[in-house]
């Protein structure tokens, strides 16, 4: 259940998270997207990016559409089922608005990277500054548009800021080689982008992420290294809005 | 070809087809070490082969069942055991697949088993027939499929021991199909699930009527061994949950309890049933034959307790593809041996599907019309 209801959060800017996402993937290359849904993602890298795509999905029913798209996937959820795949069997391993509704989230991350070269990784900041003011003002927990529950029935059982993010990933030794942060219709522009802005100001933060002890001559395969992180955002800002 | 065969306790005589021998000219080798040749397979086939002989999809029947998968059983008169499944603008859809099923290898319905006549000597094998495993039933399969001319198949699919054979087609011929679905099934068969075989083994043997075997000779029959084994065996195709929904506590007679050991309650009288009406299709020598050859069946200790190795040669071929479906309620082949697999088969690189169906018919969900079973299969052999 926790997965439909976390999936409900990313619905109104679906394909907007998504092309994002996308474009932080390089072609022909292998991907586990965790908690796939339909497998709409998928289904764009497979015809945009020529990538070899798997699904993890919790729901039996859509793992039979993800089927239908010619996509394999297995029924299993990111805190109990990643143990299933092999070290280092696939060039990412996507989560898309899904962590924070995890059990363990830190080893969730720690099973990503431990499957995938990479991890890109969508989450929603609880530290917008929407959601402090409503804490502040009010004294209750936030509830809106994008946090549509009630802290007795949240799924979002470990909410984080973007801050708490990077935090984490410094501490097991990850290196978060690309980030982007947004709010419900845009890319933060390129001002916005220090650290203390984004996190009051981005209500969704992109990441990808590796091990830092990953080798940087295989680093060179998958990432777009030739290009800045803000060139790369600047890219994808404008394709999504051309 | 078609052969007369005597089913039951009364031995009536039923016209069973398609017959083709098999092994004419090279005997096909058993897992024993002893050799068969020029034996018949029974099988039934619906649409027709294309030119390139590129839609051919192979179903195994489960351990009872037989050939007719679509159509109407001759010994028993009803419908094809998965009817819903396969016809025209059915979810196998034989306007555009060509479907195989035969008999498996030991069976009674017309394939080369303990109710055949030994030619040699002129006399009904029953006990003297060799005994058989899974992966002998697949070779015998796969001169049927050369039989037809077939290079590789579309798809293979099976459910429990026909799940076993498509697991076992995977390991033998990968090279040989493109899909596999493997339904309700495990890559063993548990010690639970051989002690309810063996079970069922002495309820056979241990009725007087069976006659160390030769009861077609004697002119006798084990009815009540038989009915026996198939009361035991059904109990675990169904579920606690089922039994609840179907039967509850109800009780034969409405007026109470009769205080006797005949039927009391309905659930008893549901099995006995189940039992008898068993008993006039099946060959008691059969049902030993077929319960040994799927207690043998154990990919794992095959290839010395590493179970990724018997899908190493069929991950090779990267457009092979295999999809694992479970149900929540099977104790025969719970969803936890289906993960087993599945993590199995993603160590060796296969390209694997899997799912777990919510239903609390059981072990016998993968025969029930179902909507998300029906979506599954039909998603997975259309692309």
């Amino acid at each position: 259940m926790s997965k439909e209801i976390g999936q409900n959060i990313a619905k109104h800017l679906i394909r907007y998270d998504l092309e994002i996402i996308a474009n932080l993937v390089k072609e022909n290359s292998s991907v586990l997207d965790i908690g796939c849904g339909d497998g709409e993602l998928l289904n764009f890298l497979k015809n945009n990016k020529s990538a070899n795509c798997r699904g993890l999905e919790i729901s039996q029913e859509k793992v039979s559409k993800v089927l239908s798209l010619g996509i394999s996937a297995l029924q299993g959820d990111a805190d109990e089922d990643l143990h299933y795949f092999p070290d280092q069997n696939f060039d990412y391993a996507i989560l898309s608005q899904t962590l924070q509704a995890t059990k363990k989230p830190k080893e969730v991350l720690q099973e990503m990277l431990r499957i995938a070269k990479y991890a890109i990784v969508s989450l929603p900041n609880f530290a917008y500054y929407k959601n402090r003011l409503h804490l502040a003002i009010k004294g209750t927990m936030p509830v809106n548009k994008d946090i549509p529950f009630q802290w007795f029935e949240t799924p979002n059982i470990h909410f984080c800021s973007i801050h708490d993010f990077e935090k984490l990933c410094n501490e097991l030794n990850f290196e978060i080689k690309c980030e982007i942060f947004l709010n419900r219709e845009n890319i933060l522009p390129k001002a916005l982008h220090s650290l203390f802005f984004a996190n009051f100001a981005a209500q969704y933060g992109i990441f990808l992420v590796t091990k830092k002890e990953f080798k940087a001559s295989t680093q060179e395969e998958f990432i777009f290294n030739k290009i800045s992180k803000t060139t790369l955002v600047a890219a994808t800002y404008k394709k999504i809005h051309e | 070809m078609k052969i007369q065969s005597q089913f039951g306790p009364k031995k009536q005589t039923f016209e069973i087809g398609e017959i083709v021998f098999l092994a004419q000219e090279k005997p096909l080798k058993l897992s024993s070490g002893l050799e068969i040749k020029n034996f018949p397979l029974a099988f039934q086939t619906y649409g027709k082969l294309n030119a390139d002989k590129s839609n051919a999809i192979l179903i195994c029947h489960a351990l009872t069942g037989d050939q007719y998968v679509a159509s109407k059983n001759p010994v028993t008169e009803k419908d094809g055991w998965w009817d819903f499944m396969v016809g025209p603008s059915k979810p196998i859809d034989t306007n555009k697949f060509f479907v195989i099923c035969s008999n498996i290898l030991g069976g009674c319905m017309g394939s080369f088993g303990p109710k055949s006549l030994n030619l040699q000597t002129q006399k009904i094998y029953e006990t003297s027939f060799p005994l058989v495993t899974i992966q002998d039933m697949v070779h015998a399969q796969n001169l049927l499929i050369e039989h037809f001319e077939i290079a590789k198949l579309h798809s293979v699919i099976g459910g429990s021991t026909g799940g076993m054979q498509a697991l076992a087609w995977g390991v033998l011929y990968p090279q040989k199909l493109q899909r596999i679905i493997a339904m309700a099934t495990s890559y063993r068969h548990s010690p639970q699930n051989i002690a309810f075989h063996e079970v069922g083994r002495q309820a056979i043997i241990s009725d007087g009527n069976w006659q160390n075997g030769q009861y077609l000779q004697e002119d006798k029959f084990p009815s009540k061994g038989l009915s026996l084994a198939r009361m035991t065996a059904h109990i675990t195709y169904l579920s606690e949950s089922a039994l609840q929904k179907k039967f509850g506590r109800d009780l034969k007679n409405k007026d109470g309890f009769a205080f006797s050991f005949d039927r009391e309650f309905q659930v008893e009288n549901y099995l006995h049933h189940q039992g008898s009406r068993f008993v006039e299709r099946f060959d008691p020598n059969s049902y030993l034959y077929i319960t040994r050859a799927v207690d043998y069946f154990d990919l794992e200790s095959d290839f010395n307790g590493n179970l990724s190795l018997a899908f190493r040669d069929f991950a090779k071929i990267l457009s092979n593809k295999i999809c694992l479906i479970a149900f929540s309620h099977d104790w025969l082949f719970p969803p936890s041996e289906s993960k087993k697999l599945t993590k199995a088969m993603l160590a060796a690189g296969v390209n694997v599907s899997s799912i777990n169906i919510d239903s609390n018919a059981g072990h016998d969900a993968f025969l029930l019309d179902d909507n998300l079973l029906k979506s599954t299969i039909s998603s997975f052999i259309n692309n």
